[in-house]
């Protein structure tokens, strides 16, 4: 039992190096840190300086970077959650469908006769025809504007229900439509959402979708959870403009009434641009991805009566030309005119694959908010009072820390050393996964390591506590620490499994803060039983094998 | 010289008040759940609604005039504390902390950004060095999720655990450490009435600790019963159980005493945040270590125990670590 294999010795001795090296970067954080954000900015290819390269250059390249992500409660920051109304948009989406239906039935008037919008209930389009008897032609019409839901649950269904009540055609929104549009609103929100998160350039900010209809926000290092409200519900905008000429030349005379604006993907494209938008984001109503006539994705878009006015004017007259699509400043596409679009929708066809129109169809809607946010929970942490919790918290281990030490060999000796070895490369263990797993230590976190340290000694405790019972029983130092070691391993498995069941519990249910405890508290039970089983073994191991002592006191 | 906490050879007789200590025991967890109908918990925002506001200031903290501040901003029922840190007052530091508990507002869900805003202006008035390093506002819908979730989760880590022990021990076992579980959730949750301190989210994460901590110490103590009940077939259980708690009581002392350092050092220096925490695990680790000997251990002693272990062994699932040491 005392003896190792080579190959197990180092085993033991890599897996404890491999996790203090990993855990080093963390001793210079300030320092690894502005180095990661140096190197992440060079590799976006922006020129390169003196400065970022020294920067970057900090911290040498064959070291691990890795470091604990810290939480918002040490950072300093805002947490929001936030809940997206989705039913906001069936009201607009129904009453976007209105051109279209009148449009197909004007077409029909000499069988339907006129038509007359009804009002009523916002989630339904009702429309009076002056002939019911021709009722069900005119449903049938109405029902050929209806559309396949693009679902993966749902094949087959389309996106609007049509039926007749008495001399009224209702349109409703299908059930596996509501449930696309959902989908929709919230993909559009989180992106939208990230968008704006992501404009003002804070660092690793947390946008997460949670549940249904719930966003989660968290943004280190800005001012106030008002601040990032504030961000949040500010709107993109969104403009169609004609193109006038492309170019490399950032520095081209532009004429009077021109604009340049980049391309999204290719910053080195430029566009000239007419200064006027054709249509701006307020005229679009919806935008989805679909597929042309050849079945080649597409991205189809709705615009409000008086955008489709214009759209249509200006699509008669300018066929074979191309129009900017701009968001931000930054021109995302600029497809060229087929044909005169009337009726305010159309469709954008260009260089695209399925990921591509989902992506720039959210892009799209993404000018605004698609439905109202309300706010369930927010949360601001003030940097001075992160910093302060580190001080303390780091304050707090270090004195616990040394007080343990001192504990342990004041009441075993050498063999406390021992322990107390394993103890610090247990921290080692628990700093060194923290930052291979990428996880979030939180103020509850370094709690969870301070209760560490006073537990991790428990297995070494139930080792040393046999061993001296094994020796006052008259056996040998050898077979003493062999039986202690065996007969205390069950124990050991026991408690800490049970301990590691509560941790598991506390990570699954928990959220924020308490997962940041779950995270160390579980990691801590891992690495305590790994230090104290094998580390502290091997440890006696070598110290037997080279000293051979005829007695021992632990 | 060995610092000894425990003297070697103990041979105390751990049931000879077991009477007593049980009743005591069950005295004090109805005290607690009178004492939580009587007075309640101060539940903190996470589970009731509403806002807090952390001030730091240079000047010291009024709460009277800040009380008068945010009086006519008919906010309802607002609570201001002065936050007190003994870290600070250890090293002298100047400390003018003060948390301010606002109701939910009716209708809204978080606070909206009006709220907070006049709630800074009208304190600003009173100290213009006022800086606000923390603004927690939580909805009414949240909150009652956030129970919901947090009571479930100690279920199932109650159950997870019951279920555990049954496998690894025999029943009789599993009901003694979960007579001993519930015993230190209820007193914590008494002590937490008694005293009045918040009861938030965090305070959650502690009772669970707190149930895996004195579950690891209940075990050890059953590891020990079970490895001697094999050894000593023919000795009465009073005895097996009262020699497997001697033989442990060296252990269950010293890591009792490294975890409370550990614990106090946290408590003393670890900043005001986590306070309530700490106070949870601390007083979760000392009720933790009394009760898995004189709760677990004693209804394990009335409950009586199988003793003919090596045949019930064979076949269980979850035992292969029962052998080792046979």
């Amino acid at each position: 039992m005392l003896q190792f294999s080579k190959t197990k010795k180092l085993l033991i001795w890599s897996v404890c190096a491999i996790g203090i090296l990993m855990a080093i970067p963390n001793m210079f954080y300030t320092t690894v840190e502005q180095s990661n954000d140096a190197e992440a900015v060079l590799e976006t290819g922006v020129p390169v300086t003196p400065e970022l390269t020294a920067l970057s250059e900090q911290w040498p390249s064959w070291m691990p970077s890795a470091l604990v992500n810290l939480g918002l409660d040490l950072r300093g920051g805002a947490h929001l959650l936030a809940e997206v109304q989705v039913g906001d948009v069936y009201a607009e989406r129904i009453d976007s469908y209105w051109p279209e239906v009148r449009d197909a039935l004007r077409s029909e008037r000499e069988t339907v006769g006129t038509i007359r919008r009804q009002d009523g209930n916002d989630l339904e389009l009702r429309v009076r025809i002056s002939k019911p008897v021709a009722m069900e032609a005119a449903v049938a019409k109405v029902r050929t504007l209806a559309s396949p839901v693009a679902s993966l649950s749902n094949v087959g269904a389309h996106d609007i229900d049509v039926s007749s009540d008495g001399e009224d055609i209702v349109i409703r929104l299908s059930e596996a439509e509501r449930l696309a549009t959902d989908q929709r609103t919230m993909a559009q929100s989180l992106e939208i959402i990230r968008r704006r998160v992501d404009e003002a350039g804070t660092r690793e900010p947390t946008i997460l979708r949670q549940g249904d209809r719930r966003v989660l926000i968290q943004v280190p290092g800005i001012g106030s959870a008002e601040e990032l409200k504030e961000l949040i519900g500010k709107t993109a905008k969104l403009t169609f403009h004609p193109v006038l000429g492309r170019t490399s030349d950032p520095e081209v005379r532009l004429q009077s009434r021109q604009i340049l604006l980049p391309d999204v993907e290719d910053k080195s494209v430029f566009f000239i641009l007419e200064k006027t938008a054709t249509i701006t984001g307020d005229h679009l109503v919806d935008a989805q991805p679909s597929f042309d006539q050849n079945n080649r994705p597409a991205i189809s878009f709705r615009l409000n009566p008086t955008g489709g006015r214009l759209f249509g004017e200006y699509t008669a007259n300018n066929i074979g030309q191309a129009f900017a699509i701009v968001l931000d400043g930054e021109v995302l596409s600029a497809p060229t005119i087929q044909s005169h679009i009337p009726g305010g929708s159309g469709i954008i066809t260009g260089q695209f694959d399925v990921a591509g129109t989902t992506k720039l169809a959210i892009q799209l809607r993404a000018g605004a908010l698609p439905a109202k946010v309300t706010y369930l929970e927010e949360r601001t942490i003030g940097p001075e009072l992160g910093q302060d919790s580190i001080d303390a918290g780091a304050l707090a281990c270090l004195v616990a820390f040394a007080a343990v030490l001192i504990f342990m060999v004041l009441s075993y000796g050498l063999f406390g050393v021992f322990a107390n070895t394993a103890l610090i490369i247990n921290v080692g263990l628990i700093f060194g996964l923290l930052s291979m797993i990428g996880a979030t230590l939180t103020l509850p976190g370094i709690a969870g390591i301070v209760l560490t340290i006073g537990m991790a000694v428990d297995a070494n405790v139930l080792v040393f506590e046999r061993i001296r019972e094994e020796l006052k029983g008259g056996k040998n130092p050898v077979r003493a620490i062999e039986l202690g070691y065996e007969r205390a391993f069950s124990a050991i498995i026991d408690a800490n499994i049970t301990t590691l069941i509560a941790a598991v519990i506390l990570f699954v249910m928990g959220s924020g803060p308490v997962r940041g405890f779950a995270i160390t508290l579980g990691l801590g039970i891992v690495t305590s039983v790994f230090t104290a089983i094998w580390v502290t073994r091997l440890l006696i191991s070598i110290y037997m094998g080279r000293r051979r002592p005829k007695e021992i006191e632990v | 010289m060995r610092l000894k906490l425990v003297p070697s050879d103990t041979s105390l007789d751990f049931f000879r008040l077991s009477k007593l200590t049980l009743g005591a025991s069950a005295l004090a967890m109805i005290a607690s759940v009178v004492l939580f109908f009587m007075m309640d918990l101060n539940y903190g925002i996470d589970f009731r609604g509403g806002t807090t506001i952390r001030t730091d200031a240079q000047n010291p903290v009024d709460i009277v005039a800040y009380r008068a501040a945010l009086q006519p901003l008919g906010l309802g029922d607002v609570s201001i504390t002065q936050v007190i840190d003994p870290a600070a007052q250890l090293t002298g530091a100047v400390s003018n902390v003060s948390q301010i508990r606002i109701e939910a507002q009716a209708g809204a869900e978080a606070a909206t950004i009006d709220t907070i805003k006049s709630v800074k202006n009208a304190l600003i008035e009173v100290d213009p060095t006022m800086s606000f390093p923390q603004i927690d506002s939580v909805g009414p819908k949240v909150s009652g999720e956030l129970i919901q979730t947090a009571v479930i989760a100690v279920i199932l880590a109650i159950a997870a655990v019951l279920f555990y022990i049954w496998l690894r021990f025999e029943w009789q076992f599993s009901v003694g450490a979960v007579a001993a579980l519930v015993h230190d959730i209820v007193l914590t949750i008494g002590i937490f009435s008694v005293l009045q301190i918040k009861f938030d989210l965090a305070i959650i994460a502690a009772l669970l600790t707190i149930v895996g901590y004195s579950l690891n110490d209940t075990v050890v103590v059953f590891d020990r019963v079970r490895e001697n009940l094999r050894k000593y077939k023919t000795k009465p259980l009073k005895d097996v159980l009262n020699m497997s708690i001697n033989e442990t009581l060296s252990r269950t002392v010293m890591t009792s005493l490294t975890t409370l350092i550990a614990l106090i050092s946290l408590f003393m220096l670890g900043g005001d945040v986590i306070h309530g925490f700490v106070f949870a695990m601390i007083w979760g680790v000392v009720v933790g270590t009394y009760s898995s000997v004189f709760v677990a251990s004693a209804i394990l002693l009335r409950l009586g125990v199988k003793r003919d272990w090596d045949k019930v062994n064979d076949g269980r699932a979850g035992t292969q670590f029962a052998d080792i040491d046979a």
